[in-house]
């Protein structure tokens, strides 16, 4: 299979397309072909991973002490198209690496359609939704199969629509399809910086797109390291965007407008990740780039410092969120965060090792959220208003949610605790010791707003929606999906674990064996007193907010916004989300795609008339002061002078400002053939 | 055939369309005189071309052809809006921009 | 040599001609007819200088369809069809000005700079660049431009309905 992984992508490919043209006329509306579409490509990754960890480690690198030994990436690849003598190949390059993540998406699409068909029952895109599902499942998969960045491009950009389309599906309602737009519209942003990259790093390396070639050059030396950055600092702009990084994160909580199996595959476990996959299938370039534990390095990293702000700014807004959706998504931001700050530091294997896990019990939580607006609250989001006490009506879902709660927040012996402390211990070992600390703030952030999260949902008093509307467990179809994903959220960890490097060494290639080579580190092993501060901190964090919330406990801070100013203060800035939305739609959007002219007019009412008058006004005050000191006539004179010549010159530039274009095409032309002339006088001859 | 008689023909046709996208009001005639600008770069290209005896210059004018075909396009669409909402096509009342 | 010199001058004097009547004529048909015969006239000089392809894409393009699209500009925006006094601003001898003052300093700048240029300033056509050279380029080492406009034309396309459509 691994020779012919381009059939792990093709299959929901062209299950798309048939589901677009026969899907109506089938009995399942169409769900069927997904299912056995998804399920296809699920079966022939589990064959690929098989295989793969069957495969022979006869790679050796390095000598000595360090030596390693790995398996060959299986590489495919055939002419796309030729321009000139520019030759672009597409193809499959498969290693460790893609393979997890190909049983990843396999597995969690392949839970979701199955959740799908009772979720979204008799919707009215019922159709078009699977089509979108499969054409999303298509796109992750050829881009973490990919042999060319190119072809990478192409997956990522597909992913990007069927995103548009799958949180605007239900776009009637005017909220949804801004939300749609806000997600396409920001993650584009960042994707001006992929586009840029690719450009940059495709002309370095001799024109080629083969990731294979821009690491080895990368970390061979063969690229000036001024060419690297600069192509490093571009893709980080694509990683930014799609993984929802600080500053460009605010789009995933607004994405929850989707329906909630769309938020559990896409905004949890998969899409999302792609710019952290980016990230690692191109470490050569980013790590030679940003200098990432380079000998005689300085203590913080670009993508370190990124995800290291996005973890704390991220859980902090989780704890104000009453939407269980919202604090879902803040809380995937704050650990992607993780991720990037992992890669940052140049803990390759935990980074990964936290995309699986995290990808099993996000999607557990996704789905559970989903259950419970299901079947529990009466299609309602809001914690505060419409839940609470259901874990009597809703013991599987409660299970399951408390389960991948627990493994989120990082408890012995779940999923999580083993890829966040793997992550925790690498920094330290790689002397970014800063960043250790912030990993440990961030895990009891998340233990105490998911204890917040569980407390609110399910238990307390029943309100609302929850207690007039006979909550009951879902159905089959969504809680055999979350009885799978509770499972691998307990079990996925063990991987890693321990004694047991499994992970880690199915997943290790050239590029990260040569990185760390060259900077003569070794992947550190578990350590016990890492393992026992993270698992105290985490439950310190459970602890606090569950006396806060079930014992009411902690008197002075009960209700402490209501009581004290600061406290509201701050309050009101996480509501406002940081104001950071306020500053892009008002001031980036409104300033540039809002009228313009209202923004020169204001300009020149506000800022040009106010500096002038403000400058004959101040001057005149300055003035008065003056004269009552030193001199009447001379300087008060002069400073009313200064000021009536800014007036004036203020009037006659406005003069010019006709906001008529031909007068200003007159002086460009104008001055075009003045600077010739010059340039005539002055250069020619 | 001297070189220096195209690229002066060229000039000529350049200035007169500078004069027309500065002079004229309509906003199609505006779009017209940009046209006369753009084929006086053509000449350009295709005596400088001839003039070293290969076809890069041909290969530069028909880029120029297309991307003309794109402006007159987008051009227009944008003088049809203007003429709807203002149901004048005098480009001196587009002045929203007065300071 | 010499029949080429005459039909250069007889296009050169019609272009100049027709497009000085373009810029100053008190009527859009008009106008779009004169453009037409500019842009003609500019294929012919292709044509003298063997750039066939060229001047045929130039008819077919600009004068098929560029002149067809001002025509249809002209009618929807329901320009008067016949004299109209209003066709010119009130910086016309801003215009002039700016106008002379570019063709004095462009055409001065390449008289002194091109008339003796190669030597005898002379156009040599003895190698006619056939329209297979122009398609070689094109396909060859020009592909990724080739490709960016064909993307340019999409988004143009894109752009002008978006733009133009009612809503």
């Amino acid at each position: 299979m691994l020779d012919h992984a381009w059939l792990i992508p093709a299959i929901p490919a062209v299950m798309f397309w048939l589901i677009l043209g026969f899907g109506k006329r089938l009995p399942g509306k169409g769900h069927e072909l997904g299912i056995a579409g998804v399920g296809a490509s699920f079966v022939l990754s589990c064959v690929a991973a098989v295989q793969w960890i069957g495969r022979s480690t006869d790679v050796t690198i390095g000598e000595g002490a360090h030596v390693e030994h790995v398996r060959k990436a299986v590489e495919h690849s055939t002419t796309w198209f030729d321009i000139g003598n520019v030759h672009i190949r597409v193809g499959t390059y498969i290693d460790g690496l893609s393979v997890a993540l190909l049983v990843v998406v396999g597995l969690i699409s392949l839970l979701v359609h199955v959740y799908s068909t009772a979720y979204m029952h008799d919707d009215r895109r019922y159709t078009h939704y699977f089509a979108a599902l499969s054409l999303f499942t298509a796109g992750m998969l050829t881009l973490v199969s990919a042999s060319s960045a190119l072809q990478m491009l192409f997956g990522w950009e597909a992913m990007g629509v069927c995103s548009f389309m799958l949180i605007g599906h239900w776009w009637e309602e005017k909220e949804n399809s801004n939300a749609a737009l806000k997600a396409f519209l920001t993650t584009r942003t960042g994707d001006v910086g992929f586009l840029i990259g690719l450009s940059i790093l495709f002309f370095a390396n001799g024109q080629t797109f083969d990731v294979r070639v821009w690491n080895a050059n990368a970390l061979g030396g063969h690229v000036s390291h001024l060419v690297l950055l600069m192509g490093a600092i571009a893709l980080m702009g694509a990683v930014v965007g799609k993984s929802a990084q600080f500053p460009l994160h605010t789009w995933l909580p607004d994405a929850m407008a989707g329906p909630t199996p769309v938020s559990a595959l896409i905004h949890a476990a998969t899409m999302v990740v792609a710019g952290v996959f980016l990230f690692s299938r191109l470490y050569g370039v980013f790590f030679t780039g940003f200098s990432i534990a380079a000998p005689g390095h300085g203590t913080f990293t670009v993508p370190a410092v990124i995800g290291g702000i996005t973890i704390i700014i991220a859980a902090l807004l989780a704890f104000v969120q009453d939407d269980i959706k919202k604090v879902l998504a803040y809380s995937t931001v704050s650990q992607l965060g993780y991720m990037v700050m992992a890669l940052g530091v140049g803990a390759w294997t935990g980074a990964i090792f936290h995309l699986f896990t995290h990808a099993f019990f996000k999607a557990c939580l996704f789905l559970g959220a989903g259950s419970v607006s299901h079947s529990g609250s009466h299609h309602s989001f809001d914690m505060k208003r419409d839940m609470g006490g259901l874990r009597k009506h809703m013991p599987i879902t409660f299970a399951t949610f408390g389960i991948a709660s627990l493994a989120l927040a990082g408890i012995f012996p779940l999923a999580g605790f083993w890829s966040k402390d793997d992550i925790l211990v690498t920094a330290g070992h790689n002397g970014y010791e800063l960043f250790m600390v912030v990993g440990l703030i961030g895990a009891f952030m998340t233990a105490a707003y998911m204890t917040r999260c569980v407390w609110l949902t399910f238990y307390g008093e029943p309100r609302g929606a929850a207690a007039e509307h006979h909550p009951h467990e879902s159905p089959a179809a969504i809680t055999a999906p979350l009885v799978i994903l509770a499972f691998l959220s307990i079990t996925a960890g063990w991987l890693n674990g321990f004694g047991f490097h499994y992970f880690g060494h199915w997943t290790t290639n050239e590029t990260l064996v040569h990185a760390l080579e060259r900077v003569n580190l070794v992947e550190p092993r578990f350590s016990f007193p890492a393992a026992i501060i993270s698992l105290a901190v985490a439950g310190s964090g459970i602890l606090l907010a569950w006396l806060y919330f079930e014992k009411r406990a902690l008197g002075p801070l009960q209700d402490l916004a209501a009581r004290n100013a600061l406290a509201a203060r701050l309050k009101l800035v996480l509501v406002r989300k940081y104001y950071l939305d306020d500053l892009y739609e008002k001031v980036i959007v409104a300033g540039i795609a809002g009228p313009i002219a209202r923004g020169a007019y204001w300009f020149n009412q506000t800022v040009i008339d106010g500096v002038v008058n403000g400058a004959g006004v101040g001057a005149k005050a300055a003035g008065h002061i003056v004269y009552d000191i030193i001199d009447q006539k001379v300087v008060d004179g002069a400073i009313n002078g200064a000021g009536f010549t800014a007036e004036e010159g203020g009037t006659l530039l406005r003069i010019i400002q006709t906001g008529r274009v031909q007068q200003y095409a007159a002086a460009l032309f104008g001055a075009a053939a003045l600077f010739g002339l010059a340039l005539v006088f002055f250069v020619g001859t | 055939m001297y070189l220096v008689e195209y690229l002066l023909l060229a000039a000529a046709l350049f200035s007169i369309g500078v004069y027309g996208v500065l002079a004229r009001k309509n906003g199609v005639l505006v779009l017209m005189s940009i046209e006369l600008m753009l084929n006086a770069v053509n000449i350009n290209l295709i005596a400088f071309g001839a003039f070293r005896g290969n076809a890069i210059g041909q290969v530069f004018a028909l880029f120029v052809i297309a991307v003309a075909a794109a402006e007159v396009g987008v051009g227009m669409a944008i003088v049809l809006l203007i003429f709807r909402n203002r149901a004048s096509v005098n480009l001196d009342e587009v002045d929203l921009m007065r300071g | 040599m010499i029949a080429q010199q005459i039909a250069f001058g007889i296009l050169a004097a019609t272009m100049v001609l027709a497009s000085l009547r373009l810029v100053t004529t008190k009527n859009v048909v008009h106008a779009g007819l004169l453009l037409a015969v500019v842009l003609g006239g500019a294929a012919g000089i292709f044509v003298l200088l063997a750039a066939e392809y060229v001047a045929v894409v130039q008819i077919l393009v600009y004068i098929g369809a560029v002149v067809v699209i001002l025509l249809f500009g002209t009618m929807l925006t329901r320009a008067r069809i016949g004299e109209d006094t209003d066709l010119d601003n009130d910086q016309r001898w801003l215009a002039a000005i700016v106008a002379l003052f570019m063709l004095g300093v462009t055409g001065t700048v390449l008289w002194q700079g091109f008339r003796h240029a190669g030597g005898d300033g002379k156009v040599h056509l003895n190698g006619v660049q056939r329209a297979a050279q122009v398609s070689d380029l094109i396909f060859g080492p020009y592909g990724i431009p080739f490709e960016v406009a064909s993307v340019l034309l999409l988004a143009a396309l894109v752009g002008a309905v978006a733009i133009a459509r009612r809503d």
